[in-house]
């Protein structure tokens, strides 16, 4: 039963088994944006009071759902790092790291954008806002304390301890930066953001989600390919499917 | 069990005492970042006293802070770290004993000065016994959160660098509450609800942070 989480330890077997799904996986996720897209930038119904500005929602939600998953990706795959010790989980972490740190950047743009139209200004202190920015710090910190460190085992495990004391931080984080905003909410701004959305403007949010989620998984796994062949460099599998291909190349045969 | 905490105590505290001119920097740091309030911003009282709860906290923080980064380092250069972690000790109480030591040679005494630059910030008189509470427990948690960071960068050789930015976001809660407990105070309401959830971060960094540090310590006696 345990079978395949043994499996999973091996970055060889990994390596193999996703390159089968990963164009499965791309295909699905470059269907479910563009359509994704189309559908919300093209025959969504247009927002009564913000017009066409609310589009980026589209953008700007799933970037932030994933940014906020993706640090709970990091962190648990680091505690299965930690305790399990497990090579494949500390290649997930750190692959993981940066790609949440973009998706939070652009879910922080997204959002200034669609604030100049709609509150007229590109930054206030909302305590979203804040929270988001807060978290983009996180992922800073745990970014950058693994690339100080000289030795890769050490990295892997100090950015698990760090992004799992992040992770049991981060609700204590939200939950204060919310309780400080209401102490200081100002009375004329208010997020415009409806409870309940028309389902015609819901239906294609959905997709998009979706869609950033399989993204997410394609841009994972290709990342922890690429760490998993450059820690794997000196083995043997790498050197030979590295051969293997660049034969191929030379003699102009189909992979 | 208990041996290593009291020797790990003792020890440290008389290290301290040893390094008085150490132990002073981020008192007069607090003291001078203080000063330069009035000459940056307004010298008028009125203004002041309402930046007054705000200002004291951040700067205490950032005093806190300064001080983070020396907690393990001169034991992790002599070699000392590496014997506290193979001792059959466990680590968490040697650790624990550490982060008190700091708190004691730091947070306390930036607690004691605190009414001081709050009198001369002018912070209203309702502000002062919040202020010192708040900071009282406040600087503890600053200690034990900062105690994780500093075990995790003392190997590094640009850690000091990197010690603020992992660090600051897992601050800042103690900063909301720590700053709204005087700033409640000053403006009249009752200041139970942050001070208790302050002494909530407390326990509860208590239990985790020295078992989180003791972990970081070993990763660093290894890279």
């Amino acid at each position: 039963m345990w079978q395949w989480f043994y499996r999973l330890g091996s970055p060889r077997w990994f390596y193999q088994t996703s390159g089968k799904w990963l164009p499965w996986l791309s295909i699905l996720a470059a269907i479910l944006l563009l359509v994704g897209l189309v559908w919300s930038l093209g025959f969504a119904p247009e927002d009564a009071k913000q017009g066409h500005s609310f589009r980026i929602i589209y953008i700007h939600v799933p970037a932030s759902f994933l940014a906020l998953a993706g640090y709970y990706v990091m962190a648990i795959a680091g505690a299965i790092g930690l305790i399990w010790k497990m090579k494949l989980a500390d290649m997930v972490m750190k692959s993981a790291a940066p790609i949440g740190a973009i998706l939070t950047f652009i879910a922080l743009i997204t959002g200034a954008i669609w604030g100049k139209p709609t509150w007229g200004t590109y930054w206030i202190w909302d305590a979203r806002i804040t929270s988001m920015l807060v978290l983009f710090f996180l992922y800073l910190g745990v970014i950058a304390l693994q690339y100080s460190y000289a030795s890769q085992d050490a990295a892997g495990k100090a950015g698990a301890v760090l992004s799992l004391v992040g992770m049991v931080n981060i609700p204590i984080i939200y939950k204060s930066v919310d309780w400080w905003y209401t102490l200081h909410q100002p009375a004329t701004i208010k997020l415009t953001e409806a409870p309940s959305m028309h389902p015609d403007m819901f239906q294609p949010l959905l997709v998009m989600i979706l869609g950033f989620y399989c993204f997410y998984a394609v841009v994972l796994i290709l990342n922890t390919r690429v760490e998993i062949l450059h820690r794997e460099r000196r083995t043997r599998w790498v050197q030979d499917m590295v051969v293997a291909t660049s034969e191929d190349k030379k003699f102009g045969r189909a992979q | 069990m208990g041996q290593g905490f009291v020797a790990i105590f003792r020890r440290d505290l008389l290290l301290a005492f040893r390094h008085r001119g150490e132990m002073a920097n981020p008192v007069i740091f607090f003291f001078i970042v203080v000063t330069l309030i009035p000459l940056g911003l307004t010298p008028e009282a009125s203004k002041l006293a309402e930046i007054a709860p705000g200002i004291l906290w951040v700067m205490a923080l950032l005093a806190s802070l300064l001080s983070v980064e020396g907690m393990f380092q001169s034991d992790y250069r002599d070699g000392t770290l590496e014997q506290m972690v193979i001792l059959p000790q466990p680590l968490y109480l040697m650790v624990l004993a550490k982060i008190l030591v700091h708190w004691l040679v730091t947070g306390l005494p930036l607690t004691l000065l605190a009414p001081v630059l709050g009198m001369m910030l002018s912070l209203p008189e309702a502000g002062y016994l919040p202020l010192v509470l708040s900071l009282f427990m406040g600087t503890a948690v600053l200690s034990l959160v900062g105690a994780i960071g500093a075990a995790l960068t003392v190997a590094l050789r640009k850690g000091g660098l990197l010690l603020p930015l992992i660090v600051m976001p897992l601050y800042m809660p103690v900063l909301i509450f720590g700053a709204s407990t005087v700033q409640r105070a000053v403006d009249g309401f009752s200041v139970a609800g942050p001070l208790a959830i302050i002494g909530a971060l407390l326990a509860f960094s208590l239990l985790v942070s020295p078992f989180a540090t003791a972990g970081a310590l070993k990763v660093s006696m290894q890279g």
